[in-house]
């Protein structure tokens, strides 16, 4: 079996914009989509630094013509896919056309709206806000949004959730179940993810600095991507061809521990090779590393560490754009996928913000400045707790 | 199960816990939620029967996630006003935590996934075991679900009007009355692309839909047809009807219109309704295929069929044949 998955559309909101060419020149210009809380209502607003979506839910809401009482994450959600299709220009409605998404806490941004009345009596507050709590239920609000019902699901594995929802679309696209597949995730900021964050103690109190070996934490953030996936026969119908595929994709687990990784980054080495090797590929085929790269002292040190094994003497150029748009968790995946897929469409490198200090055990530090050149490979890495480890390898047609 | 199942009355079935100490190792058991432990619990028990010490692959769906830890952690948030949280409920309660410590505990270093879709959660974790193996990528797979009822959550899905005020799970079927009773559970399976000598059951196939507008009918008569198998010859068919009279309806127009004849049984008066009481639904399957297998004469099942719906959202089939 040898098919090719193409994506044929992308779509993205994010703390540094609204759509994919406000990511892409925030990206070009540098800029941080960090800053001091705005919308989240928490009491660690002005110590704890988050990367909110510039848009309230009302303005959300009004964009979509979707009720008030609905979850941002279904809201972020839905306005990316509804990009992703646009972009691709395809008539979803004339293929079987699957929706699978991702997120880490379903509608919980109601739901802990919800639980400060119902603690004081169970027959208090208001069901409409705790109707949507399950992940799935939050992929439903967008799936119907979009009309999608030939295939409907939802991944939850933490950090790499998306990744893992993108993965799963390009199989069984190139099994024949499904032509078009809109995959991805979504999250919104929560003080649910927010304070469990913080009792780990990896949230930078400052702008997070990945890899660099002065790096105090991970800064959260919210968002959500999605691409449009499609199959060989798809593409012969379409007017603009794509010219990016997916090639490569692994999940491996770190069996560690529930958290950590382990110090040697097994979990992350398995998959990166996973991923070569469904596409085919060597590690100097790759052109660029769209790193996990949170900024915590283990993430970064047990990362580096598997790319300085598997890439010993052929160091790609890394960065980690969560420099710019925090960690949006369950949507962190497939907004890194989408950045990705626009380094090979645009030839561009984008920088690791703030590096000031090279990581004393890696032979290799992050792009600082964008890089404009050739990309034709780019492997995107997603980490998530359970030590669930996901590697995607995008690919130049 | 059948000679004399625990009964229930109110308007919950809880799962009838095993000594844990036998599964997981005691110093870890302390920490761990009850889905965790169930979850774990069922997983250990198929990894010893299959004779598969390191499957390739780990999958589980759960529509709820991991509920307990989820709201001590939230409810912590609340009271106290988002200060001195400890760790330890937050880090349990990702939805892939089940899956996640399976692995742990093997030092399974292979695939490991979580799908989290409502009524359909379970049909996820199965699709993408059958994908795996289809792609090359596993020879085999541990699948499960685990779905679990607390007191809050309880207190909520209550307050749609979901539950029955008075139920008895020995009358469920017969109630007439409108509700069902809550349920929760955890099982796993070993699916293997080759028959090995453990082997109980060959899964035919497995098919989900979601909010479709083809008739059921249609959907069911048209799995049947795709995988060679009359109505003729199927020895049981599982359905999923859970006492609520709005419901249930649904089922009784299959049975009556497709399954006239069949020899049929419902499942719910022994695990309640859950998102994921397929994944029950299959368990049980599986156990009478076995012990037709033993019996071995004219009462042992060949082929079974299970049809669920939950919340008539998600129409899932399921068909088993013995190997």
């Amino acid at each position: 079996m040898n098919k090719n998955v193409y994506i044929a559309g992308i779509g993205v909101i994010s703390a540094i914009g609204n759509n994919v060419a406000e990511n892409l020149a925030s990206l070009k210009a540098g800029n941080a989509g960090m800053g001091e809380m705005q919308r989240l209502q928490s009491s660690h607003k002005g110590k704890l630094p988050v990367a909110e979506v510039k848009l309230n839910n009302e303005e959300l809401c009004k964009q979509l013509n979707l009720p008030a009482h609905i979850s941002r994450t279904a809201l972020l959600s839905t306005v990316a896919a509804k990009e992703a299709i646009d972009c691709s220009g395809i008539h979803i409605n004339n293929y079987r056309t699957g929706f699978i998404s991702a997120n880490s806490v379903g509608g919980m941004d109601k739901t802990e709206k919800f639980f400060i009345e119902f603690l004081n009596d169970h027959n208090s507050g208001d069901l409409h806000e705790v109707v949507n709590h399950e992940c799935g239920a939050v992929t439903e609000i967008t799936a119907d949004h979009l009309g999608i019902r030939d295939f409907v699901t939802t991944v939850s594995t933490a950090c790499s959730s998306s990744a893992n929802s993108i993965f799963l679309a390009a199989r069984l696209i190139r099994q024949g179940m499904l032509d078009v597949v809109v995959a991805g995730g979504t999250d919104s900021l929560t003080k649910f993810t927010l304070n469990g964050f913080n009792t780990l103690m990896i949230l930078d109190q400052e702008y997070c600095q990945p890899f660099d070996d002065n790096r105090r934490g991970l800064n959260l953030g919210e968002g959500a991507g999605y691409m449009v996936l499609v199959s060989e026969k798809v593409v012969e119908s379409m007017n603009k061809k794509p010219i990016v595929k997916i090639t490569g994709w692994a999940n491996a687990n770190d069996a560690h521990h529930q958290t950590a990784s382990s110090p040697d980054g097994t979990g992350n080495m398995l998959a990166m090779k996973g991923a070569l090797k469904k596409a085919g590929l060597t590690p100097s085929d790759i052109d660029y590393i769209n790193l996990h790269g949170t900024g915590t002292s283990n993430n970064d040190i047990a990362e580096g560490t598997a790319i300085k094994t598997l890439f010993e003497g052929n160091y790609p150029p890394v960065s980690s754009t969560k420099s710019f748009t925090g960690h949006t968790l369950g949507a962190s995946g497939a907004i890194e996928a989408v950045y990705s897929v626009l380094a090979i469409q645009e030839g561009l490198l984008f920088p690791n913000l703030r590096f000031a200090t090279q990581m004393k055990e890696l032979p290799f530090k992050p792009v600082t400045e964008l890089v404009q050149k050739e990309v034709k490979n780019v492997m995107s890495n997603s980490f998530g707790f359970g030590g669930n480890c996901s590697s995607l390898i995008f690919s130049k047609l | 199960m059948f000679g004399s199942p625990a009964t229930y009355t109110g308007d919950k079935l809880s799962c009838i816990e095993p000594d844990y100490t036998k599964y997981v190792d005691p110093k870890l058991i302390r920490r761990m939620s009850r889905i965790i432990k169930m979850g774990m619990a069922a997983a250990m028990e198929t990894l010893q029967q299959s004779g598969i010490g390191q499957p390739d692959a780990i999958i589980t769906g759960t529509a709820y996630g991991c509920l307990a830890d989820t709201e001590t952690f939230l409810t912590r948030l609340v009271e106290f006003n988002e200060e001195h949280l400890s760790p330890t409920a937050f880090i349990q309660s990702t939805h892939n935590t089940v899956g996640a410590q399976i692995a742990l505990q093997l030092g399974c270093h292979n695939y490991n996934n979580t799908y989290v879709h409502r009524g359909s959660s379970f049909e996820a974790a199965m699709l993408d075991a059958v994908s795996l193996m289809q792609e090359g990528e596993a020879d085999t797979v541990l699948v499960g679900a685990a779905d679990e009822i607390i007191e809050k959550s309880h207190a909520i899905i209550r307050r749609f009007g979901q539950y029955k005020e008075n139920g008895h799970s020995s009358k469920l079927f017969t109630s007439g009355t409108s509700g069902t009773m809550a349920g929760e559970g955890a099982a796993f399976f070993m699916l293997a692309k080759q028959k090995n000598e453990n082997a109980i059951a060959e899964l035919k196939d497995v098919k989900t839909y979601y909010k479709t507008r083809r008739s059921v009918a249609n959907i069911i008569n048209n799995f049947l047809m795709e995988n060679n198998v009359p109505v003729e010859e199927l020895n049981l068919v599982i359905l999923g009807n859970n006492g609520d009279a709005k419901t249930d309806a649904h089922y009784n127009d299959l049975a009556q219109k497709i399954f006239s004849g069949k020899r049929l049984m419902g499942y719910k008066n022994y695990c309640g309704e859950y998102p994921t009481s397929s994944a029950f639904a299959l368990w049980l399957a599986v156990r009478m295929i076995e012990h037709g297998k033993r019996l071995n004469n004219e009462t042992s099942l060949k082929k079974v069929l299970i049809y669920n719906n939950y919340k008539l959202q998600y129409p899932s089939l399921y068909l088993l044949s013995v190997c």
